[in-house]
């Protein structure tokens, strides 16, 4: 039975989707249970605590969580969040129930031993729940006391070769899409420099000196499975610069029906016969398409690689061949100002190892600006936003491109200086009124 | 300046703030006047030291002296 009445949460239960309050239930039934005899280190009944305290919080409409704490392994200062309960009387297995952040495998790829592993460790050690890539992207291992910390920080490092994600002030675990491993539209190696990345920014992971959080996202194309441009702030999307390639005999046998559109995603009903012009050409956002007397025609210099017409003939059209990504900077949820996708900073870059173009042209002077500048708990968005564009111009050394705004005078941000026009900006005023009137 | 020298500035100047416990790391780069990379070394030598300690909200990150306003300070207590 039981520990706690839980009326409320139980109500939780009863709609349409799988719920977290099951899930919870039958962690502390299991631990209840303990049909394997695990040797728990932390209270066997914190998950019916859990529960109790969710429970009540919700009978009285505020959080029973105290404010964040300084609780951590020895020399980290991230990936650990310190979580204390405010009623610890009441619900002593939750007492100290703190936060683990484990920087996931690059592109999520794992065994199941290596999830096994991990779950078992977080069985044995913490409360056994754990939220699998949430908004922050990582492992996130929910409830355990302080003196499990440092045990399973070693567990970790010594038998799972497995390291702590970001958290505060520091650089967030980078996260990714699966990439050229199973995707065709990648158009760069996502894993490999997330890894990198991950590697060479390690003191940025675990020892917070920046003014707030920031977060790298990689997405191998535009299609943005991982929303890095909504998400990050800094978000590298994979592009070309040359055509999309196109199979004029695959783009007929769409037209004429022999391979179903969407790779057949949409198959579940008949929408009737494809039609390439309704569906793709008076779809493309720049209109720089064309199918004419059987051809299909791109004007690539128009194209915004909205992938569009890529994911509806997949078979007939497909990636360019001189690949690399776009970099956008400033994306972050709505805490002040609102929310903002990331701004395009670099239009196209090459993203070969060892990336030190990537680092020491893009990543790092933005880091040394922002470090700088950035006011407390001031994202990189809400600093371009507070300086302009025109100064991450100026720190980056990127010119100006057309391709930074979205059209003429919607989002102007490049000013002229005196010492970039001709004669500055002193005028003899005599020989102005020659021509005007006061 | 060398690491006897930060760590001195920083404690000196930390002990003086009566009603605060936890500042940021640009508070501490003020203090030491230095740009926030070479900050950066001294202050992370203190955490290891353990002359400095991390506080955590889970998203922000702040520096305290060792065992100085702990949780209270959180619940705006202190």
């Amino acid at each position: 039975m039981a520990k706690h009445e839980t009326p409320l949460l139980d109500q939780l239960e009863t709609g349409p989707w799988p719920s977290f309050v099951t899930d919870m239930k039958r962690e502390a039934e299991s631990r209840a249970k303990n049909e394997r005899n695990i040797e728990y280190q932390i209270p066997q009944d914190c998950c019916d605590d859990l529960l109790g305290v969710l429970e009540l919080s919700f009978k009285h409409g505020r959080t029973h969580w105290k404010h964040g704490g300084i609780v951590g392994v020895f020399g980290y200062g991230g990936g650990v969040i310190g979580r204390y309960c405010d009623q610890p009387e009441m619900f002593p297995g939750v007492a100290h129930f703190h936060t683990m952040r484990v920087s996931q495998p690059a592109g999520k790829f794992y065994t199941t031993k290596y999830l096994e592993d991990i779950c078992d460790l977080w069985e044995r050690r913490g409360s056994g729940l754990t939220n699998m890539h949430g908004s922050t992207g990582d492992i996130i291992f929910l409830g355990t006391t302080t003196p499990q910390l440092e045990e399973v920080f070693w567990e970790l490092g010594h038998n799972l070769n497995q390291d702590l994600g970001g958290s505060g002030s520091n650089l967030r675990t980078p996260s990714d899409c699966v990439g050229a491993a199973r995707c065709e539209w990648a158009c760069y190696d996502t894993q490999a420099i997330c890894h990198d990345l991950t590697v060479e920014y390690q003191d940025e992971l675990h020892r917070p000196a920046f003014p707030y959080k920031f977060k790298f996202k990689f997405d191998g194309c535009p299609n943005c499975c991982v929303a890095s441009i909504a998400r990050s702030d800094l978000a590298f999307v994979g592009t070309w610069r040359d055509d999309i390639k196109i199979d004029q005999e695959a783009v007929k046998a769409y037209v004429g029906g022999e391979l179903p559109p969407n790779g057949g995603a949409h198959a579940g009903r008949d929408w009737g016969p494809f039609d390439i012009q309704k569906e793709v050409i008076d779809l493309c956002p720049t209109g720089c398409m064309r199918y004419e007397d059987g051809k299909l025609e791109i004007n690539t210099p128009e194209c915004y690689r909205c992938m569009h017409c890529i994911c509806v003939m997949p078979r007939a059209l497909r990636i360019g061949n001189d690949l690399g990504c776009s970099i956008f900077a400033g994306a972050k949820a709505p805490i002040l100002d609102g929310a903002q996708m990331g701004s395009l900073i670099v239009p196209f870059i090459k993203v070969e190892e060892p990336y030190d173009e990537i680092k020491e042209t893009v990543i790092e002077p933005i880091w040394d600006w922002w470090m700088e500048e950035g006011k407390n708990r001031e994202r990189l968005g809400e600093l371009m936003k507070r300086q302009g564009f025109q100064k991450l111009l100026e720190v980056t050394g990127f010119k100006p491109d057309p391709r930074m705004i979205q059209e003429p005078r919607t989002n102007p941000y490049i000013f002229w200086k005196e010492d970039e026009v001709e004669g500055g900006f002193d005028r003899d005023i005599n020989e102005f009124r020659k021509h005007h009137q006061r | 300046m060398d690491q006897a020298e930060a760590a001195e500035k920083i404690v000196t100047a930390l002990k003086k703030k009566k009603g605060k416990s936890k500042f940021y790391f640009n508070d501490l780069c003020k203090i030491l006047g230095e740009k926030p990379r070479p900050a950066k070394k001294f202050i992370s030598k203190m955490v290891i030291d353990e002359i400095l300690e991390y506080w955590s909200s889970g998203s922000t990150t702040l520096y305290s002296l060792k065992g100085v306003g702990k949780q209270a300070a959180a619940e705006h207590e202190d």
